[in-house]
C-alpha cells in the first residue's frame, strides 16, 4: 500500500489537461472533481480514479482533480505522477505493474 | 409532436408560440402572403430636428410600457455599448416584462444579466448569446421563452408580422439630426448596418443612437430618415477596439491549415468550381485559411469568383483587390479590412433580409455555390448544432448557418474531430441547428464525409485523392479516442427555442440539470 504522505501535484490547467492534487486522507478515498465536460464524463473520469488508486494500492487519500477535458490515459497519468510525488519514490517505478501502460 | 429532424417538440411549445413543427427546408417554397407594415407617425412640421436629449426621454416619447418589444443590431459585436444603455435606463424606469429582440448578444451584454433575473426581461429573441445571459437563459432565470432565430428567419418574423418590434433601436456610427444613419464614419465605424434595416421598416418606433452628429444629410443613407422618429446622441456607442478589429493572423495551427487544405481540394474538384462561381465562409480559423489556400489555387488555375459574400473579413477583401472577386456583397464586417473595403465601388452593402430571409422573392444565399461553415456539433445524420454547448449550455448563435446552408449548392462543415474532449461528430446533436438535407460535406482532421444523398458528390470525389470516410466512422474514430459521452442531463422545462428559419420549430433547449454523480 502506497502511503500519501505530504501533499503533492501533478498536470496543468491547460486545454485537454487536468491537474490533480493528493493530500493524506482520514481513512477512507475523498474523491472531488471540477471538469469542463463533467455533464458527459463525470462519471467516467471518477471511474478512471479510484480504478487508478486500485492499482497504486492507495486507500487513505483527498484526491482533487481540476480537469480541462484531458482524456482518460491522462488523467490517469497525472494521478500516478502525483501518488508517487507525494510518496517520493521518483525512481524505480513499477511501469508495467502497478503503473499501467 | 416528432419533425422533420426527428425532434420531439412538446404540445405546450407549440401551443405557446402558435407554431408548427419543422418539415423539411423547402416545406413553405411558394407560400403567400401580405407583409406587415408599421405603425406610422407623420412628420408634417418644419422644426427640422429630430434631437431628443437623451435615452430617458426618447423612452418617454415612445410610450415604453410593460410588456412592450424592443431591437437593437449586433454589428458593434462584442464592442456595443447600446443594449445596455438602453436597458438599464428601462430598468431604472421600472417598465417590466420586456421582449428584447435583438439580431444577436454576445459576451458584452452581461451586464443585462440581473435584468432578466429580475424580470424587467422576460423573453428573447436573438440569433443566439454567449457568456452569462446563456448561463443565466440554461439555468431557467428568464421567465419566458428564449428564441433563437438565423439572420434570415428574423427579417421573415419581422415581414410576416409574426414578431412586431415596438421600439427599435439603431446605433449609427454617423447619423444626421434628421435620422439618416450610415455605418460608415465616427468613432464607432462598423461599415455596414445590415441587420437594423428590417428593424427600421418594420418597428413602430424607430430611435436612432449616434456618437458622431454630422450635419444633414448624411447621404447616401444606410437608413433613410423616413423610417427614423428620433435621435439621440450620447457619448460613446461602442468600444471601436472591439468592433473591428486589425485582421486575424492567418492561423498556424497546423490541424486547422490542414483542414483548409482539405477544404480547397474539395472546393477545386467540384463539378461548381469554374469561371463565375460563388462562395461564402465564415470567420474560423481553418475558415479563414481555407479562403486564403482558394486565393491561390484560383490564379493558378485561372478561375474567378463571380461574387463572394459575407460576414467580411481581410482574405475575401483580398480577392477583390486582387480582382479575383467581380464584387462582394456585405452583411457584416469583421475587421478594419473589410470595414475600409466598404469604400469600394465594387462592395455592396446588403441588409439581412436580402441576404437571406426565406419568405422574399428571392435570397442572396439562394444563387451561392459554396458556403465554409463551423459547428460545435454534427451528427451521424448531418444536423448541425451551432447554438447550444456539448454541455447542454447555450453559448452560440445560429447567425446565417441554416440560411446559408439551405441556399448553396454545396455547404461544406468544417470541424476538427474532437473539441477538447468533446467529439464533433457524435451520434445526436444536442440540439438540432441546421438539419442534415442542408449539409453536404463534413470535413475535419481525421477525415472527410460527403452527406450519402449527394451520391452527385460522391461521384465527383471518386478519383480524388482525399481521406474520406463515412459519418458513422468518424464517430467511432472520435469516440474511440474520447469514450463515449453520457448524454447530458435536463430538466423538464423548456427554456429555449430553436426557430427554423421559416418560422417552425427545429427544436427546443431544456433547462440543464446540475450534474450529480450516478451511484456506484
Amino acid at each position: 500500500m502506497i502511503e500519501i504522505k505530504k501533499p503533492a501535484m501533478a498536470g496543468t490547467l491547460e486545454s485537454s489537461d487536468c491537474q490533480v492534487t493528493v493530500e493524506e486522507g482520514e481513512g477512507t478515498i475523498e474523491f472531488s472533481l471540477d471538469s469542463t465536460v463533467i455533464n458527459q464524463y463525470g462519471n467516467q473520469i471518477r471511474k478512471v480514479a479510484y480504478d487508478t488508486l486500485k492499482n497504486l494500492d492507495v486507500k487513505n487519500v483527498k484526491l482533487a482533480i481540476v480537469d480541462k477535458g484531458a482524456l482518460d490515459c491522462t488523467i490517469r497519468a497525472r494521478i500516478e505522477a502525483a501518488v508517487y510525488r507525494s510518496a517520493e519514490q521518483t525512481e524505480n517505478l513499477p511501469w508495467g505493474g502497478a503503473i499501467r501502460s | 409532436m416528432i419533425n422533420a429532424v426527428g425532434r420531439d417538440i412538446p404540445e405546450e411549445i407549440l401551443e405557446k408560440t402558435g407554431k408548427e413543427v419543422f418539415q423539411g427546408v423547402h416545406h413553405f417554397d411558394g407560400y403567400t402572403y401580405r407583409k406587415h407594415g408599421p405603425l406610422t407617425q407623420a412628420v408634417i412640421n418644419s422644426d427640422g430636428s429630430k434631437l431628443v436629449a437623451g435615452i430617458h426621454d426618447v423612452l418617454v416619447k415612445c410610450g415604453i410600457k410593460d410588456g412592450m418589444t424592443v431591437s437593437f443590431h449586433h454589428h458593434f459585436r462584442e464592442g456595443d455599448y447600446v443594449v445596455n444603455m438602453v436597458m438599464e435606463e428601462i430598468h431604472k424606469m421600472g417598465i417590466r416584462d420586456i421582449t428584447i429582440c435583438a439580431s444577436s448578444l454576445g459576451k458584452a451584454h452581461d451586464p443585462i444579466v440581473p435584468y432578466i433575473e429580475d424580470g424587467t426581461i422576460s423573453n428573447i429573441y436573438s440569433s443566439g448569446v454567449r457568456g452569462k445571459i446563456g448561463e443565466a437563459i440554461s439555468h431557467g432565470k428568464l421567465k419566458g421563452l428564449a428564441v433563437m432565430q438565423s439572420h434570415g428567419g428574423r427579417v421573415r418574423s419581422l415581414v410576416t408580422g409574426e414578431r412586431q418590434i415596438d421600439i427599435a433601436f439603431i446605433g449609427a456610427p454617423t447619423c444626421d439630426d434628421y435620422g439618416n444613419c450610415r455605418g460608415i464614419g465616427g468613432n464607432s465605424n462598423c461599415g455596414v448596418l445590415s441587420y437594423a434595416i428590417a428593424d427600421s421598416l418594420h418597428a413602430d418606433k424607430v430611435v436612432a443612437i449616434t456618437d458622431c452628429l454630422v450635419p444633414f444629410p448624411n447621404f447616401p443613407a444606410h437608413i433613410s430618415m423616413t423610417r427614423v422618429d428620433y435621435v439621440v446622441e450620447v457619448d460613446a456607442i461602442g468600444d471601436p477596439k472591439k468592433i473591428a478589429t486589425g485582421a486575424a493572423k492567418p492561423t498556424t495551427d497546423q490541424r486547422k491549415l490542414m483542414m483548409a487544405d482539405y477544404c480547397t481540394e474539395f472546393v477545386v474538384n467540384s463539378p461548381y468550381f469554374k469561371d463565375g462561381f460563388s462562395y461564402q465562409t465564415g470567420v474560423g480559423g481553418a475558415s479563414i485559411a481555407s479562403t486564403i489556400s482558394l486565393a491561390k489555387e484560383m490564379k493558378e488555375r485561372n478561375v474567378h469568383m463571380r461574387f463572394g459574400v459575407g460576414g467580411l473579413t481581410k482574405p475575401m477583401c483580398d480577392l477583390l483587390i486582387n480582382n479575383q472577386v467581380d464584387c462582394l456583397l456585405d452583411t457584416q464586417d469583421f475587421d478594419l479590412d473589410a470595414v475600409e473595403s466598404v469604400k469600394d465601388l465594387r462592395h455592396f452593402r446588403i441588409s439581412a433580409g436580402q441576404y437571406a430571409d426565406p419568405f422574399n422573392k428571392g435570397a442572396v444565399v439562394n444563387k451561392l455555390d459554396f458556403v465554409i461553415l463551423a459547428a460545435l456539433e454534427v451528427d451521424e445524420k448531418f444536423n448541425c448544432n451551432v447554438v447550444v454547448g456539448s454541455d447542454g449550455v447555450i453559448t452560440g448563435a445560429q447567425g446565417g448557418h441554416p440560411d446559408t446552408a439551405a441556399g448553396a449548392k454545396c455547404a461544406i462543415v468544417i470541424t476538427p474531430l474532437l473539441q477538447g474532449r468533446i467529439p464533433a461528430i457524435c451520434t445526436e446533436v444536442t440540439t438540432v441547428t441546421t438539419p442534415g438535407e442542408s449539409v453536404d460535406v463534413v470535413i475535419t482532421d481525421y477525415g472527410i464525409a460527403i452527406n450519402p444523398k449527394r451520391t452527385d458528390l460522391i461521384e465527383a470525389m471518386k478519383d480524388v485523392d482525399l481521406p474520406f470516410k463515412t459519418i458513422e466512422e468518424l464517430r467511432e474514430i472520435a469516440q474511440s479516442i474520447t469514450g463515449e459521452p453520457e448524454r447530458v442531463k435536463f430538466e423538464d422545462r423548456v427554456v429555449g427555442v430553436i426557430e427554423s428559419r421559416d418560422g417552425t420549430i427545429m427544436d427546443v433547449v431544456r433547462q440543464i440539470k446540475p450534474f450529480e454523480f450516478s451511484e456506484e
